[in-house]
């Protein structure tokens, strides 16, 4: 069995179910005890999943590798970053509820099992243990039409993407007798052998998945989701579920399908493609910022797509570091958001952010290097992030992807420049309300991170780069 | 009488999944049959499984279709759940009627 190795799991389940319980028994006002427990919990297991050995455990089912702890602790630090920027929005809002973190942290358990699955079954376990968590966290504000809303669609696209993702799920078991990704790769050795049925199944699996990144033409429901649930749900979830999720793509499609990399190559490209273009395009017209960086992620996972598509572990260690940047500087651009209230209500204009230079000066430079490195100016976070990605596609001979990147990222970049343009040239509103300090916090430091990355980018290319080994072997 | 092979399981599930998925996409009525949508896409799942695990002569898919049982059964619960929120705030479940935020 071999149990030990999925201790960080089982341990962050536990401590779950125990905050839950505390939060029942605590009768008044223990969303903030139960939040700060579940940081703890977090910390704790970030610990255990760095110090933890690496193997197979629970016949094959479930893995712990390198690829695995590095994209564990992403999704720790992205839930953990989404939790701090919650507690005072939860509590001006009316929806401070001790429920909320121990949301988030079933959703993160789910998170962490889709990471190590290392089967078709492990696989649905965690990312339905995620989904779960993550329908009730979108429709939280519960009084809300709009959050009911979100929840509504949210509940409905992601449970047809599951259906379908379980659908190819049954027909790659039905046309290869297993559902280990070992023994998936080992079966698919000659890839012309590979009957229709399965291929019809990878695709499925595919389509599955690529609702979860919000990939193009499976991305319909992120704008809604984004606008409509409250602005710390929308934290978590361009965070934390992007990065697992795409850790499952690269995983299922890096080991079992490795060899079938011709089979789907062409359809990720599409995916790719469409996802840059559209990214790039609708988000222009958007008026609500929350909106807009719901087009803008649909962006970043374009570019992160042309790692995959790359089909090799350089096209890896590219996502790797991709989701390391995005998750930060999204983090940090949502906690501007966060900042955007005036008399204790959130406003989401685009234009309400006009006059943040003179009355806001940190602020708006923070959200300044947001904007600069999620548009890919160079020396900031975002552009070497891209630069990674696009060397490895045209190592691989994919110059039209890359080229097609860097046009998308151009046009891209009018509509970051344009906040930057509202904040310091248009004529200034009324000032926002004091910002609390956790939230200055997450971004100081999350601006640090994304100004100052170029001095020392080793640390997380390195474990990137030892990570991606572990792919397409 | 021809016996039935795995071939007719695979078109009454793949029949099963064509049903389900165009009762998401062409239902303009109710929350409520989209919900019985995608529980018909996980029965036609279900009966893949099943039928590949006795054609394989191997558990592995009987054992997945009784983790899809669970997991269906919690997420319709949640599932209506959430039509409950809507509701409250909405006071009606007709599919025209969320369009709140447009896409």
């Amino acid at each position: 069995m071999n149990w030990t190795l999925a201790l960080p799991e089982i341990v962050l389940a536990c401590l779950g179910m125990a905050i839950l319980i505390f939060g029942v028994l605590r009768k008044q006002e223990s969303t903030q005890h139960a939040t700060m427990l579940t940081i703890g919990a977090f910390l704790i297991v970030g610990f255990l999943i760095a110090t933890r050995q690496t193997g197979f455990a629970f016949h094959g089912q479930f893995v712990a590798d390198a690829f695995a702890t590095f994209n564990k602790e992403l999704v720790l630090l992205g839930g953990s970053l989404a939790l701090i920027l919650s507690l005072d929005w939860n509590r001006s809002q009316g929806i401070a509820r001790f429920e909320y973190p121990v949301l988030v942290l079933f959703a993160t358990v789910g998170m962490l099992v889709m990471v190590s699955a290392s089967n078709l079954m492990t696989l649905y376990l965690g990312l339905e243990l995620q989904s779960l968590a993550l329908y009730v966290l979108a429709a939280f504000a519960r009084d809300n039409l709009r959050s009911a809303e979100a929840g509504l669609k949210y509940f409905v696209l992601s449970g047809l993407a599951s259906g379908l993702l379980l659908y190819g799920v049954s027909l790659v078991y039905g046309f290869s007798g297993t559902m280990d990704f070992q023994a998936l790769h080992a079966a698919l050795m000659k890839p012309a052998a590979a009957p229709t049925g399965l291929i019809v199944g990878v695709v499925f699996v595919l389509v599955g998945l690529a609702f979860k990144v919000s990939a193009v033409p499976f991305h319909m429901w992120t704008p809604d989701v984004y606008e409509g649930a409250p602005t710390p749900v929308t934290v978590f979830f361009a965070t934390a579920p992007k990065v697992a999720a795409m850790a499952l793509l690269l995983r299922v499609m890096g080991t079992s399908f490795a060899e079938l990399v011709p089979a789907w190559q062409l359809l990720v490209v599409l995916m790719s493609i469409g996802s840059m273009v559209l990214g790039a395009l609708a988000a222009i017209g958007q008026t609500n910022i929350k909106r807009l960086m719901a087009y803008s992620s649909i962006g970043h996972m374009g570019y992160a797509l042309i790692g995959l598509a790359v089909g090799t572990s350089d096209g890896v260690r590219g996502v790797l570091v991709y989701m390391v940047v995005y998750v930060l500087m999204t983090a940090g651009t949502f906690a501007c958001i966060l900042a955007m209230k005036r008399d204790g209500r959130p406003v989401e204009q685009i234009s309400d952010l006009s006059g943040l230079g003179t009355n806001d000066p940190g602020l708006a430079l923070a959200l300044s290097v947001f904007m600069f490195s999620l548009a890919g100016i160079p020396l900031m976070a975002g552009f070497f992030a891209k630069l990674y990605i696009f060397l490895a596609a045209v190592k691989s001979g994919l110059w039209t992807l890359a080229i097609i990147g860097v046009l998308a990222s151009v046009i891209g970049a009018f509509y970051y420049i344009r906040i930057i343009k509202v904040m310091y040239f248009d004529p200034p509103a009324a000032a926002f309300d004091r910002r609390p300090p956790a939230l200055s916090f997450v971004v100081a430091a999350t601006g640090l991170f994304t100004a100052f990355f170029f001095l020392f980018p080793a640390p997380v290319v390195d474990a990137a780069e030892l990570a991606s080994r572990v792919l397409f072997r | 009488m021809t016996a039935v092979s795995l071939n007719h399981y695979l078109v009454v599930s793949g029949i099963l999944l064509v049903i389900g998925v165009f009762g998401i996409f062409l239902n303009r009525k109710n929350v409520i049959v989209i919900l019985m949508a995608i529980e018909l896409i996980l029965l036609a799942v279900n009966l893949n499984l099943v039928a590949f695990s006795a054609v394989l002569n191997d558990l592995t898919g009987q054992v997945l279709a009784m983790l899809v049982l669970t997991v269906a059964a919690a997420e319709a619960a949640i599932g209506l759940a959430i039509v409950v929120v809507y509701f409250r705030n909405r006071g009606s479940i007709q599919v025209e009627d969320v369009n709140l935020m447009k896409g």
